[in-house]
């Protein structure tokens, strides 16, 4: 847990949500939707950027900080320092492109490597629906493979503005039924909001 | 007379009016600065200089390629005994340097070819645009791919394509094959091509091992330019990928597509070439201040200097491609070079306009070994304010991040927001501020300092390609004044639509442009009076006093 407020009765909670896929899957396009509820074709991510979003859920207020990776290859060897510690990850693919949902699988597997199953919440999700008709994989594809690996599973389009801030919703409300559950098994101790950001790993509290 | 183009050295300018001292001709080797010694002349910072020490772009050429060349006997002979004696010198120099005639012919001949109108807008709409749309390549059969100004090739060692700035890559392989022939035959030989030279073209050649870089121009610029851009060109790529990482890599593996590993950043590398067409910085190897009241500037370094983090090692806010302010670790001096990088990578994106960006960078003049996270973000949303805060430490994001906030807050408090808002309305000055009626444009450079002031381009060149064309002309007194084998100080061009002087000491170099109406003597008096203004601006034009931690 990362952090919550002294208020019992409605916590804040915030939450690192990392993006990741191939390049130009449209990971910076649905952040850029979500945080700014907009939509222009972007230029490749360098190395990452950060974004956050406060969102008010019935049991509690969540500030996502949303790191947005670089698809690009390159990048593949820092990458590891920008999903270390994070709560939740979006693994993004293209609905026109089956290459992806392969790259989002691998993705998928270098996350179970880093993480226990329950330490990370994993969402996959299937951008550009506006673009249906160049559909390379179906609906049922991907929901199968997201069962099959207990992931949220979700077809979006930043473009048309569909399903996008549902998406990050529905992690952030997972996250905070996590929370719950591990209420019930053992009470945490609050931590401070005031403490310094970036003094130690901050996913090491649990 | 269509061009006449008058070449003549330091000892001409009548009355020594620029030159208190004449005597200090004497000895041009030892380099006595006609009035100015360096660190004293305008623009000069007052506590050190903030970048590494350059000599403009021979720091670039010389020292891979063994230093700048020992100055030939020919040009020792050169040398005036007698500054008086004009016609005995011009005589003497005419004869001896016949080398460089010939050189100087041919480019006469070519800038003439280039006034005759033949300056065609450049072909920039073929680029690409983005990876989104799928790379728009254009046809290389089409004469059109061609009729380009400057092609730019990379190929590694293996004669594979790594990057080509026009066309795709995949259809230039046989044609990249043969230049690595060319470079392979003649290495063979333990020789080496620098340059071909014909129809009008020049092809020239940059090998840094593991790539090789080749360009095709037919613009007016130097061999030597030309290689000061394909090296550019190389540590975009460093930039990248790291040196140590570059030649791991094809270690490993000689025949590496290293496009792989650069996709997604040909467009840094496409701006990088766009903006040296446009940009006077990368020409005179210096940085360009926005023009601010020094206490305006002072109240934003100070407080870029109090939002310090351990893992600092630069601060840097800056406003288009020009600089507003830099603070840096103690002992650490950034290059001209990497800061050149850093504005064409800032300029070439627009995904810093959103949030944070934390992306690992190299800055191959510091170290081309290993990467430092730089930290990336805008100050407001509206405002062209771009602050790049530079960490060792790529843990350290949330630290610097919070640096970002505090720079923020002091900003605030000073109340130079507004101030900073308004001098961002007038990121140019207009020349006629200077108040010399015939004085088109200029570029003074202070050598000691590494920053650069150059009023906006105006009337009459208002065109795009009017614009290349005064860079053009700038660049060719550029390339004379810094002939490796024959450099020269004082250059008087005449030509037929400007006349222009050039002016390089050791402390600085000034280049002007004005009227085709006016007199070498108004030239003259006129840099007095512009050498004047410029001290009096001073500390509005440059940083006087860099900060750091």
């Amino acid at each position: 847990m990362a952090g919550t407020s002294l208020d019992r009765t409605h916590p804040t909670y915030i939450y690192k949500v990392v993006l990741l896929g191939s390049t130009s899957v449209g990971k910076s396009s649905l952040a850029y939707r979500y945080v700014k509820n907009d939509f222009k074709e972007s230029l490749p991510t360098m190395g990452c950027a950060f974004l956050t979003q406060t969102l008010c859920l019935e049991a509690a207020t969540v500030r996502l900080e949303i790191w947005d990776t670089a698809g690009q290859e390159k990048y593949h060897s820092v990458c590891h320092l920008y999903y270390r510690g994070a709560h939740a990850a979006l693994l993004v693919y293209d609905i026109t492109s089956k290459e992806t949902l392969s790259r989002a699988k691998l993705w998928l597997q270098e996350l179970e490597k880093e993480f226990l199953h329950d330490e990370i919440v994993i969402a996959l999700v299937g951008n550009k629906t506006d673009l249906m008709a160049e559909r390379e994989v179906t609906t049922e594809e991907g929901e199968e493979f997201a069962k099959s690996k207990n992931l949220l599973y979700m077809e979006t389009s930043a473009k048309s503005n569909y399903h996008v801030s549902e998406v990050f919703t529905a992690v952030a409300q997972e996250l905070v039924a996590r929370e719950g559950e591990k209420a019930a098994v053992q009470r945490p101790a609050p931590t401070d909001l005031q403490e310094p950001r970036g003094s130690g790993p901050r996913c090491c509290q649990l | 007379m269509a061009a006449d183009v008058h070449k003549k050295k330091g000892w001409e300018v009548p009355n020594g009016s620029l030159a208190p001292g004449d005597g200090q001709h004497a000895e041009r080797a030892e380099s006595p600065t006609p009035g100015l010694a360096q660190g004293t002349e305008p623009g000069a910072g007052q506590e050190g200089a903030m970048f590494v020490h350059t000599r403009s772009y021979e720091d670039l050429t010389s020292p891979e390629d063994g230093g700048v060349a020992a100055r030939s006997p020919e040009e020792r002979q050169g040398e005036p005994a007698e500054p008086t004696s004009m016609e005995q010198i011009s005589k003497d120099f005419s004869e001896l340097s016949t080398q460089l005639t010939g050189m100087a012919l041919d480019l006469e001949e070519e800038m003439r070819q280039n006034k005759e109108g033949k300056l065609e807008p450049s072909p920039q709409a073929a680029r690409r645009d983005s990876v989104l749309s799928g790379k728009e390549e254009e046809d290389v059969t089409m004469d059109a791919w061609r009729m380009h100004r400057k092609h730019v090739f990379v190929l590694s060692e293996a004669g594979k394509p790594v990057y080509s700035r026009y066309g795709s890559e995949e259809a230039l392989s046989s044609t990249m094959g043969v230049m690595m022939a060319l470079v392979s035959f003649l290495e063979a030989e333990k020789n080496a091509i620098r340059s071909i030279h014909a129809d009008g073209y020049k092809v020239v050649f940059v090998r840094r091992s593991p790539l090789v870089l080749v360009a095709v121009a037919r613009t007016r610029q130097s061999e030597q330019e030309i290689a000061h851009e394909l090296l550019y060109i190389y540590y975009q790529i460093l930039s990248l990928l790291t040196w140590t990482q570059l030649n791991h890599i094809f270690q490993q593996k000689q025949n590496y597509d290293l496009r792989r590993l650069l996709a997604g950043s040909e467009r840094i590398t496409d701006n990088l070439l766009d903006l040296m067409a446009h940009d006077p910085s990368f020409l005179m190897g210096a940085v360009r201040c926005l023009p601010l009241a020094s206490s305006v500037r002072d109240a934003v370094s100070t407080s870029l200097q109090q939002a310090k983090a351990k893992s600092l090692v630069f601060s840097i806010l800056l406003s288009g491609n020009q600089l507003v302010s830099l603070v840096r670790k103690k002992d650490q001096f950034l290059h001209p070079i990497d800061l050149h990088l850093l504005f064409n990578l800032i300029s070439s994106s627009s995904s810093f306009r959103e949030g944070e960006a934390w992306t690992p960078i190299c800055l191959p003049k510091f170290n081309s070994s290993g990467f430092f996270h730089a930290h990336i973000s805008y100050l407001e949303q509206e405002m062209d304010l771009c602050l790049l805060l530079v960490s060792t430490d790529r843990e350290d994001f949330f630290t610097v991040s919070d640096c970002k906030r505090r720079f923020q807050e002091r900003l605030r408090r000073r109340g130079v927001y507004h101030a900073l808002q308004e001098a961002l309305r007038t990121p140019f000055y207009s020349v006629a501020q200077v108040g010399i009626p015939d004085l088109r444009h200029f570029i003074y450079k202070s050598k000691s300092s590494g920053l650069f002031t150059s009023p906006e381009i105006e009337a009459p060149y208002v065109r795009e390609e009017e614009k290349e064309r005064l860079l053009g002309l700038y660049q060719y007194l550029h390339s004379r004044a810094h002939n490796s084998s024959r450099p020269l100080k004082n250059i008087y061009f005449t030509g037929p639509r400007e006349n222009l002087l050039a002016w390089v000491t050791s402390a600085f170099e000034l280049y002007i442009c004005y009227s085709p109406l006016g007199t070498k003597a108004g030239a003259i008096s006129a840099v007095n009076k512009l050498m004047k203004w410029i001290r009096k601006e001073e500390d509005r034009l440059f940083i006087l006093t860099p900060q750091t931690y």
